[in-house]
């Protein structure tokens, strides 16, 4: 058993608010961020129901005194996520300790390069977009934005699990004594790209998502992003810093069953969880709540829920919910957003409701938690899987 | 107490022929271009056929470097599976974009969306030999492949896992070069490979490749060297590098003296070869000096070529003259720094050393 790596602050802009307090509000109020589709010229726009962020690249450009359509819509809302991440844990010079930034996503400025795909060769009037196909451009534009120089920064991407994996690299680079101060999560906005593509494999639902249901009919996709500063302890306690929580566990594996399905019994997920627990030093049933993927897409609940039962035992699964009703999936950036909602549990004392539930699935006995509920919450689980079998779980605790 | 890792096989795919491990650079290819392909190992050896036709350029060269990596360690399976891709499988994701803007949205298949996913070459090794452990991706333009060596280096140090296969690809796609051709990126004029470093104009000469390495916490016969440090540094004026060169190199015990290889990453872009020139005119003059983007073009993984160079050159303790920058007598190499940065950003240090 290790120590937990402290967090200090925290970011998050999605479907259901702009910042953290935001988010939670419409957490506490069960209040969805599902909708139609505004951004994005789309011919699916009518089949699809989406995770918005309403606010415009123009309004955002505004607020971050930004050239107009300069940055593609991830850097943009990354920034605002990085940000409040660091104004909450009172940072203001950011390279005074050794500090890294670990970000994450899968489309990085696709919203731009489709956009101007053939135009790019007829006219030079977008092509500072050019290089923003480069996953790694949005973590380089959040880090000029933060001011961090000379410093380890890098962009994880493994798909849906990615801020999950960005958060524990983070912790471990606390742990190993290689960073002092780490600002993790990731960011990804909507783009046509990842809606063609979820299209295509058909797991796109047409009306609003609904995660552990017997009747699902898949996911709806999300943007958002979030982001979590990691300090030492030295950090801590010299700065007399207030902690929010702690990466208390995480844990990586493979599925290595499918490029984009879970095995039906949830291999990789188990090995995930199991992992996890064991970096926490923690038993199953000290988890109070656990923040499930749950997609809503016939593969992923049922694996996931084969997955929980084979770790807590039957009857003996806590209290869960998926908050992918509200926000949709926000692929890379899910673990990040997911993070951010399991410090605000801990915090309040509070597990969200699972929205949109109505039939438990044929497969087990397993019914997520559908209003919100009042209950001391000491450690919650939270698990993040994507294509390429990659499967992550974190545990976030309100002791080290 | 923490482990020393250790570098126990290579697999590497480039535009030089380096598929087959017992040879060094015996022949080498000079390109008279503004581009480079890669030279193609028979991938029949390696992939069957009717699943090589939709493969992606990028797994296609990753099956063989991971597969080569493996069978000279001698195992079939490892601990973890860390790959570091700028631009993942780069020709399906704008094959995808294209077909999204053709055909209006419609009549899409899943395919190329699957492969254009960054972590499908992880994914698709993890599903060749059935790997469940670690598995991650870094996609961090020219340290992505410096960033799963620090990754797999913390693993081992701290014996959370004994193998590791580390690795870097990238493939070149055309709408790619034509793109950041426009922006300068890549050169307009070509450029033969033997006068890359006097070109005298911007841009890089861009090519592709897949480098794979098992590291391990474990000597053996196989071991090539070890790997001693790894940093990353997402910005640096030119000024400041000497200094955080010297700073890298005292935090690690050793010192410029005791450098007996500098491998360098200039990759004749008359804007931003300075920082290199500024080391081997400056704080590495007396160094022996080797470069190699003329061998292995330019791409954001192209650092596995240099990673690949290093250890071949320690396991062999021969320097091809063909890498060498500079005339500094340079025997029994122990001691090798590989400096690289990209339009000067995304700096990396790496020092190995023989065992």
């Amino acid at each position: 058993m290790s120590k937990g790596v402290a967090i200090t602050g925290m970011g998050v802009i999605s479907a259901i608010g702009n910042n953290a307090l935001e988010n939670y509000e419409s957490l506490i109020s069960g209040k969805a961020g599902i909708s139609k589709i505004t951004h994005i010229d789309t011919i699916h726009a009518d089949a699809i129901m989406v995770g918005e962020i309403k606010t415009t690249n123009t309004t955002f450009e505004q607020q971050l005194n930004l050239t107009e359509n300069s940055y593609s819509r991830s850097p943009i809302l990354g920034i605002i996520a990085a940000k409040e991440a660091l104004a909450q844990a009172g940072i203001t010079d950011i390279n005074n300790y050794k500090t890294g930034l670990i970000s994450s996503t899968t489309v990085g400025g696709m919203d731009k390069s489709e956009q101007y795909f053939y135009e790019y060769f007829e006219s030079d009037a977008h092509w500072q977009h050019i290089n923003g196909l480069h996953a790694g451009d949005s973590t380089k534009k959040i880090a000029d934005a933060i001011g961090l120089k000379e410093s380890f920064v890098t962009t994880i991407s493994t798909a849906c699990s990615s801020a999950a994996n960005a958060i524990m690299l983070g912790a471990r680079m606390i742990k190993s004594g290689r960073l002092d101060r780490v600002v993790v999560g990731g960011t990804d906005a909507l783009s046509k790209f990842t809606i063609n593509g979820f299209k295509t494999l058909m797991i796109l639902s047409d009306t609003y998502n609904t995660p552990f249901d017997e009747n699902r009919k898949g996911l709806n996709l999300g943007e958002a992003a979030a982001f979590l500063v990691l300090e030492s302890d030295e950090i801590v306690a010299r700065e007399n810093r207030k902690v929010l929580a702690y990466v208390k566990g995480y844990g990586n594996a493979n599925d290595a069953f499918h490029q984009t399905a879970s095995s039906e019994n949830g291999d990789g997920a188990v090995l995930a969880m199991e992992k996890a627990l064991k970096v926490a030093g923690l038993q199953p049933e000290d988890i109070d709540y656990v923040n499930a993927h749950g997609t809503a897409t016939p593969n992923n609940d049922l694996s996931e829920g084969r997955a929980m039962l084979r770790i807590f035992g039957e009857g003996k699964v806590p209290e869960f919910s998926s908050t992918k009703a509200y926000t949709g999936h926000t692929l890379a950036v899910a673990g990040g957003v997911e993070a951010v909602y399991s410090i605000l549990a801990i915090q309040n004392n509070r597990i969200y409701p699972n929205l949109n539930f109505k039939t438990p699935m044929k497969e087990f006995d397993l019914r997520p938690q559908t209003q919100v509920k009042e209950k001391e919450i000491k450690n919650v689980l939270s698990n993040s899987f994507g294509f390429g079998g990659n499967c992550s779980t974190l545990i976030i605790s309100q002791e080290a | 107490m923490s482990k020393s890792v250790y570098i126990n096989s290579v697999g590497s795919v480039s535009v030089q022929k380096t598929f087959d491990n017992s040879e060094f650079l015996n022949e080498i290819t000079f390109y008279n271009d503004t581009v480079a392909s890669v030279i193609n190992p028979d991938y029949k050896a390696y992939i069957p056929p009717a699943q090589a036709r939709r493969m992606a350029k990028g797994i296609k060269m990753s099956t063989v470097s991971s597969q080569t990596a493996l069978q000279e360690a001698g195992i079939e399976n490892v601990d973890a599976i860390i790959v570091g891709t700028g631009l993942g499988c780069l020709g399906d994701s704008e094959k995808f974009v294209g077909d999204i803007i053709e055909n209006n949205e419609q009549f899409l298949t899943p395919t190329r969306f699957i492969q254009s996913s960054h972590n499908t070459v992880a994914g698709q090794i993890a599903l060749g030999i059935n790997c469940k452990g670690y598995n991650f991706t870094y996609v961090h333009a020219t340290v992505s492949f410096e960033s799963a060596l620090l990754d797999a280096k913390m693993q081992l140090e701290q014996d959370e896992a004994e193998h590791i296969l580390v690795g870097g690809v990238d493939e070149m796609v055309k709408y790619h070069v034509n793109s950041h051709r426009l922006i300068g990126h890549i050169k307009s004029e070509p450029v033969h490979a033997s006068k890359l470093l006097e070109s005298n104009t911007k841009g890089s000469v861009m090519g592709e490749g897949s480098h794979f390495f098992v590291l391990s916490n474990q000597k053996q016969e196989s071991t090539y060297a070890e790997l001693v440090s790894v940093e990353c540094y997402n910005s640096m004026l030119k000024e400041d590098l000497p200094k955080k060169v010297v700073s890298f190199l005292t935090e690690n015990q050793t010192d410029v003296a005791s450098i007996d290889l500098v491998i360098l990453g200039n990759n004749g872009d008359v804007n931003f070869d300075g920082y290199y020139n500024d080391l081997t005119t400056g704080l590495f003059k007396d160094t022996p000096q080797a470069y190699y983007k003329h061998l292995s073009a330019e791409y954001d993984t192209a650092t596995g070529f240099a990673f690949w160079l290093g250890a071949k050159i320690l396991k062999t303790q021969t320097i091809p003259e063909v890498v060498r920058l500079n005339k500094s007598k340079a025997s029994n190499p122990k001691t090798i720094l590989i400096y690289n940065q990209y339009r000067g950003e995304n700096h990396s240090l790496v020092l190995l050393r023989k065992c």
